[in-house]
């Protein structure tokens, strides 16, 4: 855990006051919406199609078990006793009253959360791995990055008012779980041949109505450099991003239009008017914020406790096992995963009472610690090998053993047409009933690692382009239908998906995808060949006729 | 940018205007008496392009109380009903088509 400082204190608590002041006025009268309206989008309040929805910002997706009963006591007190984890490490709440959000950040504030950088034409919140810190083989824990990054770019005043958002993802690890090349800016860490510790610099990654996969500008810029970098290339696009198109302002249209050749020469010249100057980051800075991040008293334990192999003999258990239970890098431990996907649910929610269940779980099993992923689920980062038989009996208690992380019913949506002003059609509905059509655990075993995305319009929050299955509600004569993509990726190897056909309506989704599913199974060359490798072995035409061919 | 209220309003059947509460977002339909409610069927019906940027802009002139009014479809059914003229509409009539994870 990052424990903050009086500065970061001082911070949050200073923006309550300026927010109940701005909510007291505009309910008086005294501020128009249109000069409301930035001021709430600064404070992670948007409108929706019901009501006002508040993203509540959890930076590298670390939460402390008081942090996380902190967003249930919201849930609870100002919402309908839920919250929705989203695919950006944040979580949003969908019903709060305006008269009710000063409390509520106000509560938040308490254990040092807050919803800067959750909206608006700002660096957003920084995500990183959900893994960091944990995980075999990582460089190091990219977390301190993403904290140092953090504390530069929140409230920077020349970066508060970009063409448009802004977003930065970093790993640390050589499989990419934080999405990095579809990001405004990707950092992977990496030591270089003298072992300094740095990171391959990836820019003009995002998705939306034009998507582009980020493209490496630096392959090696120095930890010690990493602000006045990134601070280049921020410079070049505030000065050159497009602010007349809405459409074009984004940093991805930029590089294309430029080229990543003459977009990284513009950079390299900002670069050096600033490279060595007051952002070169000196060691002694680097510790002060890594001696900030907590990490738990390990014990020494067997990495094949007794508990363990007797509880194998349960096979419920030993499935929940197998898939959602990760190596960690200390011996005897291991990185568990929640699923926020029960068969028939709504992707990434969680009811307050599971909220309060899993921080006091994160207490008793994980050194009080939670991780949020991209993929709308809830990791314990630090379960000792021992527990984890007691930890899958409560966890299945309240509904978040769900053996399913990274099968096909672990689907990622957006909140779609059901709340979201932006959205076309329904996203959450095609999950609920995909996840029902494919409830059955042993089938996604079977299935093996496959990712459907869902968005309920194009600008992409469900990730759709990068889905192995890419769902994307559109409507067409006041009817929802839905297009299709296959063979996408999020990782290291990321893609875009490509379009197999004619969209479908919105009662042909879950039999298309059925189709898809049953034409990969019978074309899949070995069981362990996964659906995306298919895809990439066969292109989409085998895939197309097997779903056009009927219809 | 030209404001909604200065550009021509075509409307292509029975039409309401709709916004959000201001303090707590909560949808709301203008009425025949220059106010708002929260009961589709008390909205005030407009059927041609002059009543309603008439009626929108007297919405608009109430910062107020509401947020982002505009003009929605509408049909009427043959008791008189009023029923939200897309789906869209339906959904900010009657809530989210799921059952909220709280209920469960």
């Amino acid at each position: 855990m990052y424990a903050y400082d009086e500065i970061d204190r001082a911070i949050v608590s200073e923006r309550v006051d300026e927010f109940r002041d701005q909510v007291r006025r505009r309910l008086s009268g005294e501020l128009t919406e249109d000069e409301f309206k930035s001021l709430r989008l600064m404070n992670g309040v948007y409108l929706q199609l019901h009501a006002y929805m508040f993203r509540v910002a959890i930076p590298y997706g670390t939460l402390s078990s008081a942090q996380l009963r902190k967003l249930a006591h919201v849930a609870r007190t100002y919402d309908r006793g839920y919250g929705h984890f989203t695919t950006r490490q944040n979580i949003q709440f969908n019903w709060i009253a305006l008269k009710d959000l000063p409390d509520a950040l106000a509560d938040l504030a308490e254990v040092g959360i807050h919803a800067m950088q959750t909206s608006g034409n700002c660096t957003r919140n920084v995500t990183a791995d959900q893994w960091a810190g944990v995980v075999p083989g990582e460089i190091e824990d990219a977390r301190v990055w993403a904290e140092i990054l953090r504390q530069h770019t929140a409230l920077h005043p020349e970066f508060s008012f970009l063409p448009r958002k802004f977003k930065f993802a970093i790993t640390a690890s050589d499989h990419d779980r934080a999405a990095i090349k579809i990001h405004d800016v990707g950092l992977r860490l990496r030591k270089n041949d003298a072992g300094e510790t740095g990171f391959e610099v990836l820019v003009g990654g995002g998705l939306g109505r034009s998507p582009f996969i980020g493209k490496t500008i630096k392959p090696f810029v120095r930890g010690r450099d990493i602000l006045s970098y990134v601070e280049a290339i921020l410079r070049v696009y505030n000065q050159y991003g497009r602010r007349d198109n809405i459409y074009k302002a984004r940093i991805k249209i930029l590089v294309h239009e430029l080229g990543i050749d003459k977009f990284a020469a513009e950079v390299e010249e900002e670069w050096k008017q600033i490279a060595e100057g007051p952002l070169t980051l000196d060691d002694e800075m680097i510790e002060d914020i890594r001696a900030r991040f907590i990490y738990p008293d390990y014990a020494k334990l067997s990495d094949s406790p007794e508990e363990l192999t007797k509880a194998k003999a349960d096979p419920a258990f030993a499935m929940w096992l197998d898939n959602s239970a990760a190596p960690h890098k200390q011996p005897g431990y291991a990185i568990v995963t929640l699923s926020l996907k029960p068969v028939g649910g709504p992707p990434g929610d969680a009811t307050a009472e599971q909220m309060d269940a899993i921080a006091d779980l994160a207490d008793k099993y994980s050194f009080g610690e939670i991780r949020v992923g991209h993929e709308q689920n809830l990791a314990l980062p630090h379960v000792a090998k021992r527990d984890l038989p007691a930890l899958w009996a409560a966890l299945d208690k309240i509904g978040v053993a769900t053996p399913n992380i990274n099968h096909v019913s672990d689907i990622i949506a957006c909140p779609g047409l059901d709340y979201c002003s932006l959205a076309n059609a329904r996203s959450i509905p095609i999950a609920q009933e995909l996840s029902r059509r494919f409830a059955d655990p042993a089938t996604g075993r079977l299935i093996g690692r496959l990712h459907i995305n869902i968005s309920g319009c194009i600008n992409a929050c469900g990730h759709h382009h990068v889905g192995h299955i890419g769902i994307l509600g559109v409507e067409k004569n006041d009817q929802e239908v839905y297009q299709i993509t296959i063979g996408g990726r999020a990782d290291e190897e990321a893609k875009l998906g490509e379009l197999i056909g004619p969209a479908v309506p919105y009662d042909q989704v879950a039999d298309v995808i059925e189709d898809i599913v049953e034409a990969y199974l019978a074309l899949r060359e070995r069981p362990e060949e996964l659906f995306v490798d298919t895809v990439k072995r066969l292109g989409v035409e085998p895939f197309k006729e097997r779903v056009y061919a009927t219809r | 940018m030209t404001s909604p209220l200065q550009k021509k309003i075509k409307i292509h059947g029975p039409s309401v205007v709709t916004a959000n509460r201001t303090s707590d977002g909560v949808v709301i339909w203008r009425t025949a008496d220059h106010g708002w409610s929260t009961d589709l069927d008390d909205a005030a019906i407009v059927r041609d392009g002059e009543t309603a940027r008439a009626l929108l802009t007297e919405a608009t002139a109430d910062d107020v109380g509401a947020v982002g009014p505009y003009i929605a479809p509408v049909t009427i059914a043959d008791n008189g009903t009023v029923l939200p003229g897309n789906l869209r509409e339906q959904i900010r009539n009657t809530g989210v088509t799921i059952e909220l994870p709280a209920q469960v």
